[in-house]
């Protein structure tokens, strides 16, 4: 194959033949897609994603503190076994229990719902978002805008509580769907003796 | 009619250029990567919209597969001999110098301590069979997993704590490493997962 390793005989004395100075570069391009293979296949190209989680501290949260939310203002999502998931808003209020709605992770499950809880906010943001892409918005002055207008009095506030046979997965998708319809503030507490109450009664 | 004749031509092509090619991608591949990292155990992460990227440095991971089995993983060679150095005196274990050694070029581990000092003489190939993949006790009888998130969080405490679930483990399972996080108050963290497929969220 190669050119360069021929004709090492010399035939006449004191005559050297003119050798090709051409090289076969075949081995060399084999080689250098052979180590590309190898990194392509041993190199992780994207980094994961991740999303930032802050719970409150143990020592701050207190029965007292959880029974503080305003009824008006609550939702709780359960979440349940196979991804399904239920929520209620309010509590017990007058011996009447809230009603508990199973819905799904699709747009028009719990995310309709949410989107229609935390309409104002949802606008406003939607401003926002409009705002800096005409005026060019800095990065850290509309997250700066968007805390403020996520941080409303009147919205929502999302508590997440996970059944023994909820999985890992649907507690990513419910902090997704806080993302998506900018909830501010949502919690991931035990769940209680009545909201098994409540499945129970829901699930027959 | 004239005959046609046809030039023979030679078949051999100049791979210089070719040649240049793959070396040039090669070297992107060399200078851009970083190495995918074995895992003990298969774990796919969920997917959601976040687009946030891990720090490459100063990571605790916490890898929990889907029967809810835990390893920890930090980045550090030096950190981790000092890491391994104080969980023993933690559980009256003193390991040698090889062994520290063999433990800083660990990447994740997952055994309880008292079994520790066998894991490291495993050779590095049976570290990751099904049998010796274990998990780090984190019940609440024996909760040796906050011990090790809390004594690396001693000695170096811009360790980043990320949790990397399987999309299958059990809810009740991340609870727990959850309640462990937050008695150490360690309560921001973040959770790995992929990116969504796509997916039409923005709507209003």
């Amino acid at each position: 194959m190669s050119e360069v390793a021929q004709d090492n005989k010399r035939k006449k004395k004191g005559r050297t033949k003119k050798m090709s100075t051409r090289v076969d570069f075949t081995p060399m391009v084999d080689l250098g897609f052979l180590l590309i293979t190898f990194f392509m296949l041993a190199t992780t190209l994207s980094k994961p994603q991740t999303m930032e989680v802050a719970l409150p501290s143990k020592d701050k949260v207190s029965e007292v503190d959880q029974t503080k939310v305003k009824a008006s203002r609550a939702v709780t999502i359960l979440l349940g076994k196979d991804n399904k998931v239920y929520y209620y808003e309010g509590t017990r209020e007058n011996d009447i229990d809230p009603v508990l709605i199973p819905t799904n992770f699709s747009p028009q499950g719990i995310r309709q719902f949410l989107i229609k809880k935390n309409y104002d906010v949802m606008v406003k943001v939607r401003e926002l978002k409009d705002e800096q892409e005409a005026k060019k918005l800095s990065d850290k002055e509309f997250e700066k805008r968007k805390d403020e207008i996520i941080a409303d009095k009147r919205a929502p506030i999302v508590i997440i509580k996970g059944t023994a046979e909820s999985s890992y997965k649907s507690l990513i998708d419910v902090l997704d769907e806080m993302a998506i319809c900018n909830i501010g503030r949502y919690a991931i507490v035990d769940i209680s003796p009545f909201d098994l109450e409540l499945l129970a009664k829901t699930s027959l | 009619m004239p005959k046609v004749k046809i030039k023979r031509k030679s078949t051999a092509i100049d791979m210089t250029a070719m040649c240049d090619v793959a070396f040039l991608l090669l070297t992107f591949f060399m200078l851009t990567s970083n190495f995918t990292q074995k895992e003990p155990v298969a774990v796919s992460t969920p997917s959601s919209i976040s687009e946030i990227k891990i720090p490459d440095t100063n990571i605790m991971l916490i890898l929990v597969d889907s029967k809810g089995k835990v390893f920890i993983g930090v980045d550090g060679q030096e950190n981790r001999k000092e890491l391994l150095t104080k969980m023993g005196a933690a559980y009256n274990t003193t390991f040698s110098p090889a062994e520290l050694k063999e433990f800083s070029l660990t990447n994740r581990f997952g055994v309880p301590i008292n079994l520790m000092k066998a894991f490291l003489a495993m050779k590095p190939e049976e570290r990751d069979l099904p049998e010796n993949a274990l998990g780090i006790p984190c019940d609440s009888l024996d909760n040796q997993f906050k011990n090790w998130v809390s004594i690396a969080k001693g000695i170096n405490k811009d360790y980043r704590i990320a949790i990397k679930a399987d999309k299958t483990t059990p809810y009740p399972v991340i609870k727990k490493l959850m309640g462990s996080l937050q008695d150490i108050n360690e309560n921001r963290y973040n959770l790995i997962t992929s990116l969504e497929s796509s997916e039409d969220f923005e709507q209003l």
